[in-house]
């Protein structure tokens, strides 16, 4: 019996990996332990690890579940939408009842407006507040702004949602009476709003991980501060810069809330920006809103959207560790 | 000759001026900056107090939402609120610091290992819209849940989950050595200094990162919308299998009417939203601070 369990144990640590052989009681402890405690201690050392293990691995179920889950709702779509269609065709029409049409393009060209505004919007501000911060600010501008930009980055999208719709599309709208009530341009700002947190903290570690001595190597041959910072300093720290834009266009990309209440839900293959429109992620939001039934076209539609708006924000962070890992400089 | 040296000199002089004040001025561009991205912050709580403090009162914290504005309040939503993270805390908090006890302790440093911590922290860069998905599939529709208090909650957990598990990772690596040998040196098992010893140690950092994770689950709307959790609650759950409202849920319903006064309702659930996240984010800073010096 006890062999049995020990091949049991010793076969799961072989799969599990397990990095050296527990530590356990010495001979005479474990002698005295199983005379009086039946061996509890010893016995508890090797399954514990095991239940960790498992909870190491709900992980890599959540990863796994939500690749199979968009995959295979995704083949029930295509069953009922050819493929082509949906690559190819320029119009997402999924509401009418007799000629449905569902082209992803409308919905990806959503997107991409938010995410360029939000984009021209927070990198420039972002990494002027982040040059600002880790090469001219004192030690107290950092200590008021620190916690100023850990707010931003806790308030939750809704409120941020509400904030575009109540505050920003009037006041735009106050400026350029063009502009309609559900538009591109003030989600998009908002949403720029939101992410530039990530570009300031991000390209700030970057910025002041570039050690002391090339700075002041730098200040030492007579460039000003701001030459420092930008031939020196910037070049330096570019990759984690980068990475940092990129993983604030990624959260771009998957942005719901603020988009769902303030850009409309009108898809939309026209290319302005002052009018009503839909992205991938208010797409769901809507459908998963109302009642579309659970089997129903529409329904398997939600995870195609899905699917395609996880690929783009995949790809957007394996790009940025690749551009972080590869264009490292090392001191 | 003497000529020629004084211009030599003139023009060096201007272009030091001159690159002198190109730093000034970028200097003071950078600082607009930083302080246009203060403003926002002002400006954006500064409208919704104005908008919503008027409608705070024990009313609004103690009535079922109503078609009515001056009748409506967010007793169903913090309610439910409450119910959602009576999951959420222990679900996300027992897998999160099992995994990050897993990867540090005990996990050899092989492919496997790389491989689940590669998935952790993709996973961290997943949006929140998706994981509504997989909790639509999985928790809802297989597991039969329903748009319970327990799909949402189970959904949420997986959404903070990488949060919790890199930030007890790092509060156990920064455990120092000494004190592992030590226990091991007084003939202690590994479990045993694990549980005795590491734990304890790491456990104000595990707060701070873990007290940010559930922040954001309160406030995380995507996901509840996708699983299905109903707007228009005018009960109290009583169980984890029940039906419930959320308060990003609640707010979120108010900001979609056309009408002002469902905007203010809006703004006054949003203070109370933002009155919980504050709190906990002090709590959280306190937290650190206090054992930080350690």
């Amino acid at each position: 019996m006890r062999v049995m369990s020990f091949i049991g144990v010793l076969g799961l640590k072989g799969a599990i990996g397990l990095k050296t052989k527990n530590k356990e009681l010495s001979p005479v402890h474990e002698l005295l332990e199983k005379k009086y405690n039946g061996g509890f201690l010893n016995r508890r050392e090797k399954i514990i690890p095991i239940i960790l293990f498992f909870m190491a691995a709900v992980s890599v179920l959540t990863t796994l579940g939500i690749v199979l889950t968009l995959i295979f709702e995704t083949f029930t779509f295509f069953g009922d939408v050819s493929i082509v269609e949906f690559f190819t065709a320029t119009e997402w029409y999924p509401f009418s009842k007799t000629e449905a049409v569902y082209g992803i393009w409308p919905l990806v060209l959503g997107t991409l407006k938010i995410t360029l505004i939000a984009s021209l919007f927070a990198v420039p501000l972002g990494l002027a507040v982040a040059l600002y911060l880790s090469e001219y600010a004192g030690a107290r501008t950092r200590k008021i702004m620190k916690p100023i930009l850990e707010v931003l980055a806790g308030v939750p999208t809704i409120v941020y949602g509400f904030f575009a719709l109540t505050f920003v599309t009037p006041f735009l709208r106050g400026l350029f009476p063009s502009i309609e009530l559900f538009n591109a341009i003030s989600p998009g700002i908002v949403v720029g709003i939101m992410i530039i947190p990530t570009i300031v903290s991000l390209s700030e570690d970057a910025l002041s991980s570039v050690p002391e001595p090339v700075r002041h190597g730098a200040l030492a041959i007579g460039s000003t501060k701001w030459e420092t910072a930008s031939k020196v300093i910037f070049p330096a720290a570019l990759s984690g810069i980068l990475a940092s834009i990129v993983l604030g266009i990624s959260r771009a990309i998957g942005e719901t809330m603020i988009v769902s209440i303030a850009a409309g839900s009108t898809p939309s293959a026209a290319l302005n920006l002052t009018s009503s429109l839909q992205t991938m992620t208010s797409y769901i939001v809507q459908v998963t809103t109302g009642d579309a039934g659970f089997g129903t076209t529409i329904y398997y539609s939600i995870y195609a959207v899905g699917f395609t708006l996880f690929v783009f924000t995949l790809a957007m962070n394996v790009l940025a560790q690749f551009i972080s890992k590869r264009f490292r400089e090392e001191y | 000759m003497e000529n020629v040296e004084r211009i030599k000199s003139e023009e060096m002089i201007n272009r030091i001026d001159s690159r002198l004040t190109k730093n000034k001025v970028v200097k003071g561009l950078f600082f607009t900056a930083t302080l246009f991205t203060s403003i926002i912050l002002i400006v954006l709580l500064y409208r919704i107090i104005v908008q919503g403090a008027p409608y705070l009162s024990w009313d609004f914290l103690q009535n079922f939402a109503s078609r009515r504005p001056e009748q409506a309040g967010i007793k169903a939503a913090v309610v439910g609120t409450i119910w959602m993270m009576a999951v959420v805390v222990p679900t996300a908090a027992i897998f999160g610091v099992g995994s990050a006890i897993y990867l540090e302790e005990y996990a050899g440093k092989n492919a496997l290992t790389r491989w689940i911590q590669m998935n952790i922290s993709n996973l961290a860069g997943v949006p929140s819209v998706v994981f509504g998905l997989l909790g639509l599939t999985i928790f809802v529709r297989l597991f039969g849940f329903g748009n319970s208090i327990l799909a949402a909650g189970f959904t949420m957990s997986l959404l903070v989950l990488p949060v919790i598990i890199v930030a007890s990772q790092e509060a156990i690596r920064a455990v120092p050595n000494e004190l592992k040998e030590a226990s091991y040196g007084l003939g202690a098992t590994k479990w045993q200094t694990i549980s005795r010893v590491v734990i304890p140690y790491a456990v104000p950092g595990i707060a701070t990162g873990s007290i940010l994770a559930f922040s954001r689950a309160i406030g995380e709307t995507a996901p509840l919308i996708v699983v299905g959790i109903p707007t228009f609650v005018a009960f109290l759950p009583s169980g984890v299998f029940d039906s419930f409202t959320a308060l990003p849920m609640q707010i979120y319903n108010w900001t979609s009417r056309p009408q002002e006064e469902f905007h203010n309702l809006a703004a006054a659930g949003i203070i109370v939203l933002l009155v919980v996240l504050i709190m906990m984010n002090s709590v959280a800073v306190w937290i650190r601070n206090r054992y930080q010096s350690r």
